[in-house]
């Protein structure tokens, strides 16, 4: 239990990234509402986390926010990602990648490959 | 970059106190609307989505610390509070705070100076390039007893074609020279050096050049490099320096170059780094001897810089390998029984070997006392705990951390420690023009002593990592408090734990070792001075003066007119005339710079050819040789022992004869009257020049031993010879009488120059003085260890003092309760004299170990006592019993006096 907020840090932000990356502008709970769908419930965490987790963001310069309106008429804080964001998010998508490229590679291998 | 930004951005958050509060607020707000919303489409009931709504989201109050601890600097922020807190701490017991922050203020403090001498000394010695690649160079001849006998020409072409090294250079070790043609001959220092001397050093000149390949000239070429001081001060900074003529010693020299200002030679003497003036020399042609391997330039070092990445051991290395084969080379040359070898030296070891001990010796003194203060201060914050037991129980009952109580008391004592750190650089600085005056003028590098960067980043270090320690041991006991004991202690006099009384009586306890360890070191050492002081130099130095002046020695021998003793003698007869003219004067006499008792540094022994025995300098020992006037050794009241003194009659034209001091006649002629045995010394340049074997010289005296090299060193073996037979370049005057030494120097000059008005004549000073500032680095450290012994003494004091004190407040109830049930006063009294009595007993076993093993550190810098001493040992112990023991009669006093029914109702 204990070690699972540490894995998520890094990766939930790679999901917040990849989220506006896909969906543009969005405000908090949207973000929180895609990921949840599309992680089904295998990622149970609080919703709320998301927040500081977006302020930080914001303040390494990966995502900006402004106050909106949203589809339901009410005032929203939208999200949005920065040059730098997508660059990140590029970045991090290809290192991502080839970690889980290596490690399918290890998975794959049987006794005899290594004769 | 992206962590810096953000570290950016969460400062200035933080500095703006701008917050996100609201805006959070808001965020959430929206984000639950939108969820319950999402939840009643799902078929909740309005309550119910809400509810699943906040469940999802988590706890509000958690994720707004998450939210406040990304947007700022939570631990800036709780350090700022903590320090908000301690200040106000501080500045509710003023009285705590003022003598904690004086203590620490008197241990940094003291420790900061010692450190800024430190600091220029033996830290930064060389101020040159890559100075860990400078070494010096030094031959020996260990078979025959000889060291820095120094490098003959073909060996030094030897070193430079090496490979070892990147430059060598030959350099004369700072002599006089005059300046004549301004308005008063000027004698200034001077060095000659061989041209690759500034490549050594690394430093180029400002304006113009230094010498170059060019300069390689076998004799003297008639270029000189000046420094920036005696270009400003002589020439008014004239830009066109270049190319003018200096009259130096009647020769003509063109300027070259002048050297950046700051820029100081290197060398172990203060006249040394002052040199002013650099001339080229080959030291391979007239009028220096042809470049044999037998003739050692005695008088002169050699100085290089390693090949980059080389070490000294390396270098070494290669070099013995070098020596040996020159050896085989030339085998007539390096005779076997004297086993020629070249030793390499880091250059700063040369410069700082003297002082290292002694200042090394200050900054444990002083560490010592730093240590003392850290106790005492820890001590007094231990003191305080015991008032402070029940806030600490109480932050603990309401949920405080103890990581978190002992960082706030942590805060406390290092802001303490800092402010006592600051007040100490703050006395530092203040006083720092009067601290100066007390360094003795003899210690290397005096002038670059300052308070500077690097000076005030060790204090800041010292009271920070002294705060650390200090301050935790008592933060972390004051926060183990027992809660429930403590809270329940209420309205009675609260018992302190047993943990921090025994803290306490182990914290007193070193401080009184600690003390008496510094007392031992300071008894031993002022009862070296004290020896050295009384010690009897075998010469009587009062109201005798001594003024220099120096007689030019041009280049070419034959335009010096003082080149023969018959030319020399005609003015040393008339200045000696004309000296017993002068009001006050009874005796006066001459002799060279070495025949002057402890006032001279530059030691140029002479290999000492014994007749019958040597035949060769490379074989001989050296020996000191000064040359004198007959009454010279009547005016310092040296004592002939046997044979017969010089005369007038033992001039140029009569055979050469030598007095040597017992000292010589001991080691040279064991068990044999040394009188009628002829040596031969071996001569300077300029008569080497002239060819022909130099004369025997006959030995007619033996005077009693003098300490004049040295008052601690045993005495060393002199050869004196007679100026009239031997001149000399650089005259010592001495008078014996009622001189006004505010006066006797310009009568000297105005008589000297009457005879020859180009003599400078300068520094003069009673050998009272010399004495006494030949021992000055000596005096220093006594004083230095004698005074922080003190303060250590003192704050020991104070510390058993406050625990005695302490003992008996806490026990004041058990003494009311004796009393009342009839106890003698007199027993209370020795009750807790008793107690401080112990205190100072383990005090003072501890302490006395430790200053075993100090005393026998220290063994190198004592005279005349051993470093054992019963006396010191005993004497120190029953010092520090008695302070204790007054301490603590106060408050034994006070216990003695206690009214059993007030403290008992009180209780």
């Amino acid at each position: 239990m204990k070690e699972r907020p540490d894995v998520l840090q890094g990766t939930l932000a790679l999901m917040v990234l990849k989220t506006l990356d896909v969906l543009g502008a969005q405000h908090g709970w949207g973000i929180a509402r895609r990921i949840e769908q599309i992680s089904g419930d295998l990622l149970a965490v609080n919703q709320g986390t998301l927040y500081p987790l977006l302020l930080r963001l914001e303040h390494e310069g990966s995502i900006e926010s402004e106050w909106g309106v949203s589809e339901n008429k009410r005032r929203a804080r939208f999200y949005r990602l920065t040059a730098a964001g997508r660059k990140q998010l590029q970045a991090e998508t290809k290192d991502w990648e080839q970690t889980a490229a290596i490690i399918a590679r290890f998975f794959n291998v049987k006794a005899e490959d290594l004769l | 970059m992206k962590f810096l930004r953000r570290f950016l951005i969460r400062l200035s958050n933080f500095a703006t106190r701008r917050s996100t509060a609201q805006r959070l607020q808001e965020e959430i707000a929206e984000h639950l609307a939108f969820q319950t919303e999402e939840n009643m489409r799902l078929g909740m009931g309005p309550v119910e989505a809400r509810r699943q709504a906040g469940l999802k989201f988590g706890v509000v109050q958690a994720i707004r610390e998450d939210h406040h601890a990304e947007h700022s600097l939570p631990f800036i922020e709780n350090l700022l509070f903590d320090l908000r807190y301690a200040v106000r701490m501080l500045l509710r017991s003023p009285g705590f705070s003022i003598i904690a922050i004086a203590t620490m203020a008197l241990g940094i403090g003291a420790t900061t100076a010692i450190y800024s001498v430190i600091d220029a000394t033996l830290l930064h010695p060389l101020p040159y390039p890559n100075p860990g690649e400078l070494v010096r160079v030094v031959d020996d001849l260990p078979g025959v007893g000889a060291h820095g006998v120094g490098i003959s020409v073909p060996e030094f072409r030897d070193l430079e074609s090496s490979g070892i090294f990147q430059s060598v250079s030959i350099t004369g070790q700072g002599a006089n020279v005059n300046l004549t043609g301004s308005a008063q001959p000027l004698r200034l220092d001077f060095k000659q050096v061989t041209s690759k001397y500034f490549a050594v050093l690394g430093v180029d000149a400002e304006l113009g050049r230094t010498f170059n390949a060019n300069d390689a000239t076998p004799g003297y070429n008639l270029e000189v490099v000046i420094s920036d001081g005696l270009w400003r001060r002589e020439f008014g900074a004239d830009p066109h320096i270049l190319g003018k003529v200096l009259r130096l010693d009647n020769d003509e020299y063109h300027v070259v170059g002048v050297m950046p200002r700051g820029f100081s030679d290197q060398g172990a003497t203060s006249e040394e780094r002052n040199t002013e003036l650099w001339l080229g020399a080959g030291f391979s042609g007239l009028p220096f001897p042809a470049p044999q391997r037998g003739s050692r330039l005695s008088s002169r070092a050699v100085i290089a810089r390693l090949k980059p990445g080389l070490s000294v051991a390396a270098a070494q290395g290669h070099l013995d390998a070098l020596v040996e084969s020159l050896k085989k080379q030339y085998p007539g040359d390096y005779p076997p029984q004297t086993d020629w070898t070249i030793r390499l030296i880091p250059l700063s070891e040369t410069l700082v070997g003297s002082v290292r001990q002694s200042l090394v010796l200050l900054f444990g003194a002083v560490g010592l006392v730093l240590l003392i203060s850290c106790v005492n201060v820890a001590n007094l914050l231990l003191a305080r705990a015991s008032g402070r037991g029940r806030e600490i129980a109480v932050r603990q009952a309401l949920g405080a951390q103890r990581t978190r109580l002992v960082r706030q008391l942590l805060t406390e004592s290092l802001l303490l420690f800092l402010l006592g750190g600051i007040a100490g650089c703050v006395l530092l600085v203040c006083s720092g023009h009067f601290l100066l005056r007390l360094v003795p003028e003899s210690l290397p590098h005096l002038d670059n002593i300052s308070i500077n960067w690097s000076v005030l980043a060790f204090a800041v270090a010292v009271s920070v990592a002294a705060g650390a320690i200090f301050g935790l041991a008592p933060a972390w006991l004051m926060s183990r408090g027992d809660l429930v004991g403590t809270l329940g202690q209420e309205g009675r006099g609260s018992k302190g734990s047993p943990g921090r009384s025994r803290a306490r009586q182990t914290l007193v306890i070193s401080e009184l070792a600690l003390s008496l360890v510094l007392m031992v070191a300071a008894g031993l050492l002022l009862r070296s001075f004290w020896d050295l002081f009384k010690v009897q130099p075998g010469f009587n130095p009062t109201r005798v003066m001594a003024i220099q002046t120096w007689l030019p020695g041009p280049n070419d021998p034959s335009a010096d007119i003082y080149r023969t003793a018959t030319q020399e003698s005609v003015l040393v007869r008339e200045i000696l005339r004309r000296s017993r003219t002068l009001p006050g004067v009874e005796e006066a006499a001459v002799g060279d710079v070495a025949a002057l008792p402890l006032g001279h540094n530059q030691i140029n022994p002479l290999p000492l050819i014994r007749e019958g025995v040597e035949t060769m300098d490379n074989q001989a020992p050296v020996i000191d040789g000064p040359i004198v006037s007959p009454e010279y050794f009547h005016l310092l009241g040296m004592p002939l022992e046997h044979g017969r003194l010089f005369n007038d009659q033992d001039l140029e034209d009569t055979p050469a004869v030598a007095v040597i001091n017992q000292a010589a006649a001991r080691t040279y002629w064991p068990g044999q009257d040394p009188l009628g045995k002829r040596v031969r010394l071996r001569l300077d340049a300029r008569d080497l020049s002239k060819s022909g074997t130099p004369p025997w010289t006959t030995i007619i005296g033996v005077m009693a031993d003098a300490r004049t090299e040295s008052l601690a060193d045993a005495v060393i073996p002199q050869i004196y010879r007679s100026v009239y037979q031997r001149p000399a370049k650089d005259l010592a005057i001495f008078l014996r009488g009622q001189v006004d030494p505010g006066t006797i120097s310009t009568q000297v000059r105005t008589q000297v120059q009457s005879i020859d008005p180009t003599l400078p004549v300068f520094h003069a000073q009673t050998l009272d003085e010399v004495l006494s500032s030949s021992l000055s680095v000596r005096r220093f450290s006594m004083e230095m260890v004698a005074f922080f012994a003190t303060t250590a003494l003192l704050l020991a004091g104070l510390g058993i003092y406050g625990t005695i004190s302490y003992v008996v407040t806490e026990q004041r109830r058990e003494i009311a309760i004796r009393l009342a049930l009839g106890a003698q006063r007199g027993t209370i009294l020795k009750m807790v004299l008793h107690r401080g009595l112990g205190l100072a007993a383990a005090g003072a076993g501890v302490g006395l170990a430790g200053a075993l093993i100090v005393s026998h550190l220290m063994a190198g810098l004592l005279f005349g006592v051993s470093p054992t001493d019963p006396t010191t040992f005993a004497g120190v112990t029953l010092v520090l019993t008695s302070v204790a023991l007054a301490a603590s009669y106060i408050p034994a006093l006070r216990a003695m006096r206690l009214d059993p029914i007030t403290t008992l109702h009180a209780e």
